[in-house]
C-alpha cells in the first residue's frame, strides 16, 4: 500500500509496510499513481501526452522512470505487501509486563477547568490525595512487573499534583533508592497547570524530573476561557511567569508545554505562536477530547480550518529554523531513520497491559482516561491485575484489530489510534474516533513533507 | 534515480527480528496524553544500530 499526496510545493509517496518515504517529480508522481492499475505502454502514452509541452519528458525517460519505479517495488520500498499481519497475535504481544505507570497522586485540583476529562481533578470521584504509602507500593509493583525492563516511566498526574507535592518528592526519593538494587531506571515526569510552581518545585524538578509538562492553552484570552479558578479568575498571569522561569531553568530540554484547543480556537496556530513569542520552545497542542454535544467540540466544519492550521504551523517551523528560531511541535517530531519497530507501531501506546493508571487508592485502570469508569477497574497495586478480560481486550487491541485501519496508509503511525479516544467516541475500544483519525493523517503528512523539505533544503 | 530522491527510513521489514524490546517511551504518557501516535518515539534499542546498516 502507498500514499501519495502534495504539500509545500513537494510530491510525497509513502510506502506503508516498509515505511519508505520518496520525493518525486511530477513525472514519477504520475507514473507512481498508476503503475499498479495500468500498463507500462498506457502509462508511457499518459505521460508523454500529458508533459508534451515539456523538453525533459519523452519516451526513453518515462521508460527510465518506470525502470526505477519497478526497482523501488523489487527492492520492497514501494508497493510492499503486508508481512505483517502474522505476527500481530505473535509472542511478542501477549506478555504481562508493565513498564509505566500514571500516579494519580491528587484527585483534586485548585482550577475549575470547565473542558477538564478529569471533572476538575475529581473523575466523578471524591476528591483525594495519594499517600507516600500508596506511592511507595506502586512502584515496587511497577518494578515487580517489569520483567526485564530497565526504563521505567512514571508520571504524576492529577488533577493537579504539585497539590501532593511532598508526597510526590517522598515517592521520587523511594524510587531513587531502589533504582541500583533493582537494576531499573525510572523516568519521572509531571504534569502541572503551574498554579504553584515555585523555587523548590523547579530545583527538585530539574534535577529528577526527565520532563515536565506545563498546561497553557495559549493567549491569555483563550487561556482563561477555560483555566479559571475557583472564584472565577483566570489563571494565565499567575502561572506566565512561573511557567517561564520554569522552562529557561530546564535549559530549554525535557519539557512540554501543553495546550488544548477546542471550538472556540480553531487557529490554534496564534496560540502557539504566541507561546513561542513568550520564549517556550517545545510545544503541543491537542484538540479538545469531549462528547460531541458539548460547545466546545470540534465539528465538521473546523476541520477544512484545522487543516489549513497544520500547514500554517509546518511552513511556519521550517521558516523559523532558517532563521535559526528553532521550534519542537510534539506532533511533528518523526524519526524516520531511528523511530519505533514494527512493534511498537501495531501495538500502540501500551494501555491496560504495559502502561496502566494508578489511582489515590492504588486501584489500576487501563489509563488515565478510563480512571473512575468502574467497568475497566483492573485490580489493584497490593493484588495485581485481577480484571483479565479487561487487559486481554487490550492486549487484543491492536491496529490489525481495528478493521477500519485495514486500508488506512497512516496506521503504522498511529497504532490504531486512542483506546479512550475510541471508546468515547463509539462505545468499543476497538472502533475508531474518526476525526481525531482525520486530524492524525493531516499531522503525519505536514510532519513528512518538513522531514522532505529538510532534506531537499539540504541537498541545494 | 533521477526524478526520485528516497529519503533515509527504517526498514520496518528488518525490524521484525531485532524489534519488540519495549524499552521505549510509552507514547502519550509525558506529553499529549490524549492521541496515541508512535511516530514520535525514537527507538532505544541498540541493536537498531546494526539493523539499519
Amino acid at each position: 500500500m502507498i500514499h501519495t499526496y502534495k504539500l509545500g510545493g513537494y510530491n510525497i509517496v509513502i510506502d506503508v509496510y516498509s515505511g519508505s518515504v520518496h520525493s518525486v517529480d511530477d513525472v514519477a508522481y504520475d507514473i507512481i499513481e498508476m503503475f499498479e492499475t495500468h500498463t507500462e505502454d498506457e502509462i508511457v502514452s499518459a505521460v508523454t501526452e500529458k508533459y508534451k509541452d515539456r523538453g525533459d519528458v519523452n519516451e526513453n525517460e518515462v521508460r527510465e522512470c518506470i525502470a526505477d519505479v519497478k526497482e523501488l517495488k523489487e527492492r520492497r520500498k514501494l508497493f510492499t505487501s503486508d508481512p505483517y499481519a502474522s505476527i500481530a497475535s505473535g509472542t511478542k504481544f501477549k506478555s504481562n509486563t508493565i513498564k509505566a505507570l500514571c500516579l494519580h497522586v491528587a484527585h483534586t485540583c485548585n482550577l475549575n477547568c470547565s473542558y477538564c476529562f478529569a471533572s476538575q481533578g475529581k473523575y466523578k470521584g471524591e476528591r483525594a490525595l495519594m499517600s507516600f504509602e500508596v506511592g511507595k507500593r506502586a512502584l515496587d509493583f511497577l518494578v515487580e512487573n517489569s520483567g526485564g525492563r530497565t526504563n521505567l516511566e512514571v508520571d504524576f498526574f492529577g488533577g493537579e499534583p504539585l497539590m501532593n507535592w511532598d508526597v510526590v518528592k517522598q515517592i521520587v526519593e523511594y524510587g531513587r533508592s531502589i533504582e541500583k538494587e533493582k537494576g531499573k531506571h525510572f523516568r519521572f515526569t509531571l504534569t502541572t497547570n503551574g498554579m504553584l510552581v515555585d523555587d523548590d518545585v523547579i530545583e527538585f524538578s530539574n534535577r529528577e524530573m526527565h520532563n515536565v509538562v506545563m498546561s497553557i492553552d495559549g493567549r491569555k484570552e483563550v487561556h482563561d476561557y477555560y483555566r479559571k479558578d475557583y472564584a472565577g479568575n483566570g489563571s494565565y498571569d499567575r502561572i506566565i511567569p512561573k511557567f517561564q522561569k520554569f522552562a529557561k531553568s530546564r535549559g530549554d530540554t525535557g519539557y512540554y508545554v501543553r495546550g488544548t484547543f477546542t471550538h472556540r480556537n480553531v487557529d490554534f496556530t496564534r496560540d502557539l505562536f504566541h507561546l513561542a513569542d513568550l520564549g517556550f520552545t517545545q510545544l503541543s497542542m491537542e484538540p479538545v477530547v469531549c462528547a460531541p454535544t458539548d460547545p466546545e467540540a470540534l465539528t465538521e466544519e473546523d476541520l477544512p480550518k484545522l487543516f489549513e492550521q497544520y500547514e500554517i504551523l509546518a511552513n511556519e517551523m521550517l521558516k523559523r529554523k532558517k532563521e535559526g528560531r528553532e521550534l519542537t511541535f510534539y506532533h511533528y517530531m518523526i524519526d524516520l531513520s531511528h523511530g519505533p519497530c514494527i512493534y511498537k507501531r501495531i501495538n500502540g501506546c501500551g494501555s491496560g497491559t504495559e502502561y496502566m493508571a494508578v489511582t489515590p487508592w492504588g486501584e489500576l485502570f487501563p489509563c488515565h482516561q478510563f480512571v473512575g469508569d468502574e467497568k475497566y477497574s483492573l485490580g489493584n497495586i497490593w493484588d495485581g491485575v485481577k480484571n483479565e478480560e479487561v487487559r486481554d481486550k487490550f492486549r487484543k487491541c491492536n491496529v490489525y484489530s481495528r478493521r477500519e485501519c485495514d486500508d488506512c496508509w497512516a496506521k503504522l503511525y498511529c497504532s490504531g489510534g486512542c483506546a479512550a479516544n475510541a471508546y468515547h467516541a463509539t462505545g468499543d475500544i476497538t472502533g475508531i474516533y474518526e476525526y481525531g483519525c482525520r486530524l492524525f493523517k493531516k499531522r503525519i503528512e505536514c510532519a513528512i513533507m518538513m522531514k522532505v523539505a529538510e532534506m531537499t533544503e539540504g541537498d541545494t | 534515480m533521477k526524478r526520485i530522491q528516497t529519503l533515509d527510513t527504517r526498514d520496518l521489514e528488518k525490524s521484525v527480528k531485532n524489534g519488540g524490546c519495549g524499552e521505549c517511551q510509552t507514547s502519550c504518557q509525558s506529553a499529549c496524553k490524549t492521541s496515541c501516535g508512535v511516530a514520535n518515539q525514537p527507538c532505544e534499542n541498540k541493536k537498531n544500530e546494526k539493523e539499519s546498516k
